[in-house]
């Protein structure tokens, strides 16, 4: 991927109460460090209460809209794996999907009233790009606390991103208050980054 | 006490990424706002609470708009220049002043910054707040991005004074919640004026009123010459078969969607540079209007006489996108080169995840509890507590706006009682929207003598715009102790005879308190007393699990509405009777879990026990506060 001329178009995507718009706000901060104008629109309110939350982040020269139209996201990081489904559509041919290894039910569909996808990862095989599935949640757990799933993803992320290592980490210095979180959001930043590069899928071109 | 999660110290110098409302909020105090109020509202909040973070400004959370606007408008009056914020249907609430507060006029400059949630995702309806700038005829103004709604407000300041008149900023969603780099400035001293004894000017009196209707129309006229020589509203030529008129985010979709095409920019929209409007007109061969909702400059373009090929074209409901603008004026003009195909719906793929409330939420309990009681009707309010409209309680029957929950209420039981029908009805209202405007709807119920119980869901914060303090949490917006109201106190003091404080987590108690409430001829209340979960009067408790081996899959600790309990397998099995069952085994999300004891008594079993112990709890937890 290459900014260039062009505006890059990121959709993060996930529920209420998992960190999309902090995510959000590390990619912002990172594209500004890197010299680059940038917008990022959010979603707050009612959808914050474990509803669908997205974030557009439009990276470019000069950026205008605020949204990216339907069709034109060159990555997409989905926080679970019901949403990558959702959300698979906006992605352009050739694009990049990160997916978060992680399945949550909303009440409706713990009620019975609709079914969960027996297997999203598997049905997301078909599409047209690169397909990047992180087992973020398990990884931050791991890590000692499920907050740093966000931290993981954007990690990997940038392994796809043309934003260097060095502006990510002013991000994510910026972004927490004290030096333990911020710490451990620099290790699950790597974590994340080395992790999508073992799988050999960094800066691919897109068609 | 720090109550608003994820907020930074505001910078000082240089280019920040700001949100639309960080950036009013920078704009006001660099301009030298001193005065500011508010009442929460999704997608203007964070205005005022971005405010309250700088130096040497009073800002406040109001019970209402009407207040927050009375408030700011009596500051300008002071003669300091003042800021009131609000949502879309917050200016309906705050309409009278705003309609006067026109003819009045100001001293020291008075904005008003309206954010519009067009797409619906957290209101109740769409309403353009353009129309109520042409109702109340004051000026208004569009900023299009981060940068320019910082720079508009001290613009909007210096008009308000010179023009003596309030000005209202238009935002919406995609301004306020857009972050874009902004270049801060500096505060120079504040400017105060004073008050000056004017009756003429400062007490409507029907002959006052009189005299001061001609010098609103004429200021529209004087307005409207400003507004073709400001720089805010600027032609930016380019390729003249297309021109494109708009403002606020439809410039940027437009300008995205066409980046060849003439544009005419409007930053102050109204009253209408028609001077502007008919140079750039007969400047370009096709024109365009482009407008988020409704096709007020369309409309008076038209009036003007001025051919306009974007007629009836535009979408007039939800956001804007470059691509539905392209697809709108596909046909319209010179033909576009490819036409996108419609968006899909995404919101049903593969379901649909509406917003639920938290785990552990003391909403909870009360759903629960009424959502069995079938027979009754449940007029609703607007907070958190709405969605007890949904699955699995379905114990909501009405919502309408802030407040109308009492009024519906009585109306609905007098209408029974007209028919000669015994109806049990109740009203649930979050603490919030009763102080805002419930309190005199609960009045009429007691002065009309309704047979109506009302539960007042205390959850000690303005649960559904993330958690803000108001006048019944004891804490100010900048963070100061204060006086708490006390409902039960609140509700005698209106007339109330039976009232009760139930804790909502004990089902139990919820339960005894309905069935006296309904029992008793006449109003009644019940006050909950356990706070949401966002704040820090919250005390999160050991989580709970569930152990497999005790678990029977009857599924009623679903009916609490939990998000945190989650099914891990179902199977059918046939009952006696030979009917089929489905099972569902759960588990809890134990990260997610705030243990809040509630589903542990639903549960027949006893499967749900705190995390670790192996048998179930002797009994359920202690109440903390
Ligand atoms: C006139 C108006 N102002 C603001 C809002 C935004 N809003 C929706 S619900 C609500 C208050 C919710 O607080 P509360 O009644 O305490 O209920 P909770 O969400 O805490 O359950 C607000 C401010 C609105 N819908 N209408
Ligand atoms: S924010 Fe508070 S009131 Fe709203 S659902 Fe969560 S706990 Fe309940
Ligand atoms: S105790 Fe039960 S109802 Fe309460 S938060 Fe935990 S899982 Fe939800």
């Amino acid at each position: 991927m290459d900014i260039g001329g062009r505006t890059l178009n990121v959709l993060l995507a996930g529920i209420g109460g998992q960190g999309v718009l902090t995510a959000s706000q590390l990619l912002t901060e990172a594209a500004v460090q890197g010299g680059h104008d940038v917008k990022k629109s959010e979603v707050h309110g009612m959808a914050q209460r474990g509803g669908v939350v997205t974030s557009h982040v439009r990276i470019g020269r000069k950026v205008y809209s605020p949204i990216i139209s339907s069709g034109e996201v060159d990555l997409l990081v989905a926080f679970e794996e019901a949403e990558a489904l959702r959300w698979r559509p906006e992605v352009r041919p050739g694009g990049t999907l990160i997916v978060n290894c992680l399945r949550v039910a909303p009440p409706i569909v713990n009620l019975g009233h609709f079914k969960y996808p027996d297997d999203p990862l598997e049905s997301l095989r078909s599409f047209n790009g690169s397909l990047l599935p992180v087992e973020a949640s398990a990884l931050a757990i791991q890590a000692g606390s499920p907050r740093l799933a966000g931290t993981i993803l954007v990690g990997a992320a940038a392994a796809v991103l043309p934003l260097s290592v060095e502006h990510w980490e002013a991000a994510i210095r910026t972004r927490f208050a004290t030096r333990e979180v911020t710490d451990q959001n620099l290790k699950a930043f790597h974590q994340g980054r080395e992790y999508a590069i073992s799988l050999n899928v960094t800066r691919k071109e897109g068609s | 006490m720090t109550r608003h999660h994820g907020m930074t110290a505001p910078a000082t110098t240089g280019r920040v990424l700001m949100s639309g409302n960080e950036a009013v909020a920078r704009g006001a105090w660099e301009a030298g706002v001193t005065v500011a109020s508010s009442y929460p509202g999704t997608p203007a909040t964070e205005i005022l609470e971005a405010f309250a973070r700088y130096p040497d400004v009073y800002a406040e959370w109001a019970p209402n708009e009407k207040v927050a606007f009375e408030v700011a408008m009596g500051a300008s009056l002071a003669g300091t220049r003042s800021l009131v914020s609000m949502k879309h249907v917050g200016l309906n609430v705050a309409a009278d002043p705003l309609m006067t507060g026109s003819y009045i006029g100001v001293r020291g400059g008075f904005l008003i910054a309206v954010s519009d949630d067009v797409g619906m995702g957290s209101s109740q309806n769409a309403q353009d707040t353009r129309y109520f700038a042409r109702f109340a005829k004051v000026p208004l103004f569009e900023p299009s991005d981060s940068q320019e709604a910082k720079a508009f407000v001290g613009e909007a300041l210096r008009l308000s004074e010179e023009m003596d008149t309030p000005v209202i900023m238009r935002l919406t969603t995609r301004i306020s919640h857009v972050k874009g780099l902004v270049a801060l400035g500096e505060r120079p001293a504040p400017p105060f004026l004073g008050f000056s004894k004017d009756p003429a000017k400062y007490v409507i009196l029907p002959a006052h009123a009189r005299k001061k209707h001609p010098k609103v129309l004429q200021r529209m006229t004087d307005l409207a010459q400003m507004a073709n020589a400001s720089p805010l509203n600027a032609i930016e030529w380019g390729d003249r078969e297309i021109g494109i008129i708009a403002s606020g985010p439809a410039y940027v979709y437009a300008r995205e969607a066409f980046p060849d095409a003439s544009f005419l920019k409007l930053g102050f929209s109204f009253p209408l540079a028609g001077g502007l409007i008919r140079e750039f007109a007969s400047g370009v061969k096709c024109l365009y209007i482009v407008e988020e909702l409704e096709g007020l400059v369309e409309a008076d373009v038209l009036a003007m006489g001025i051919p306009v090929h974007s007629v009836g074209r535009l979408p007039r409901t939800g956001e804007l996108t470059p691509q539905r603008v392209r697809a709108a004026l596909d046909g319209a003009g010179p033909p576009i080169a490819e036409t996108p195909p419609p968006p899909p719906d995404l919101d049903m793929l593969p379901f649909p995840r509406p917003p639920t409330l938290c785990a552990g939420c003391p909403h909870m309990g009360v759903f629960y509890t009424l959502g069995k009681m079938k027979d009754l009707i449940i007029a609703g309010d607007i907070g958190c507590y709405t969605l007890g409209v949904g699955s699995p309680w379905n114990a909501t029957h009405t919502c309408v706006c802030m407040g109308a929950s009492l009024g519906n209420a009585l109306g609905m039981e007098k209408a029974y009682r007209m028919a000669s029908k015994e109806q049990k009805v109740v009203a649930l209202i979050g603490d919030s929207t009763f102080l805002h405007s419930g309190m005199t709807g609960l009045l009429d119920i007691v002065y009309n003598g309704g047979n109506v119980t009302v539960f007042i869901l205390d959850n000690r914060a303005v649960g559904m715009t993330g958690g803000q303090d108001h006048p019944g949490t004891g804490v100010t917006l900048q963070e100061e102790k204060s006086k708490a109201v006390d409902f039960v106190a609140l509700c005698k003091a209106l007339g109330v005879e039976h009232v009760q404080l139930v804790d909502p987590y004990r089902l139990p108690d919820v339960y005894k308190a309905v069935k006296e409430a309904l029992a008793h001829r006449g109003p009644s209340v019940i006050v909950t007393n356990r706070p949401c979960v966002l704040i820090e009067e919250f005390h999160r408790t050991q989580p709970y699990e569930v152990l497999d081996a005790l678990c029977n899959g009857c599924g009623a600790c679903l009916k609490t509405g939990c998000p945190a309990i989650q099914v891990i397998r179902r199977e059918v099995v046939r009952l006696p009777n030979g009917r089929d069952k489905e099972l569902s085994y759960v588990t809890i999300d134990p990260t997610g879990c705030n243990g809040c004891d509630l589903c542990v008594q639903t549960c027949g079993p006893k499967a749900i026990v705190p995390v670790g112990a192996s048998a179930p709890p002797p009994g359920s937890v202690e109440p903390q506060n």
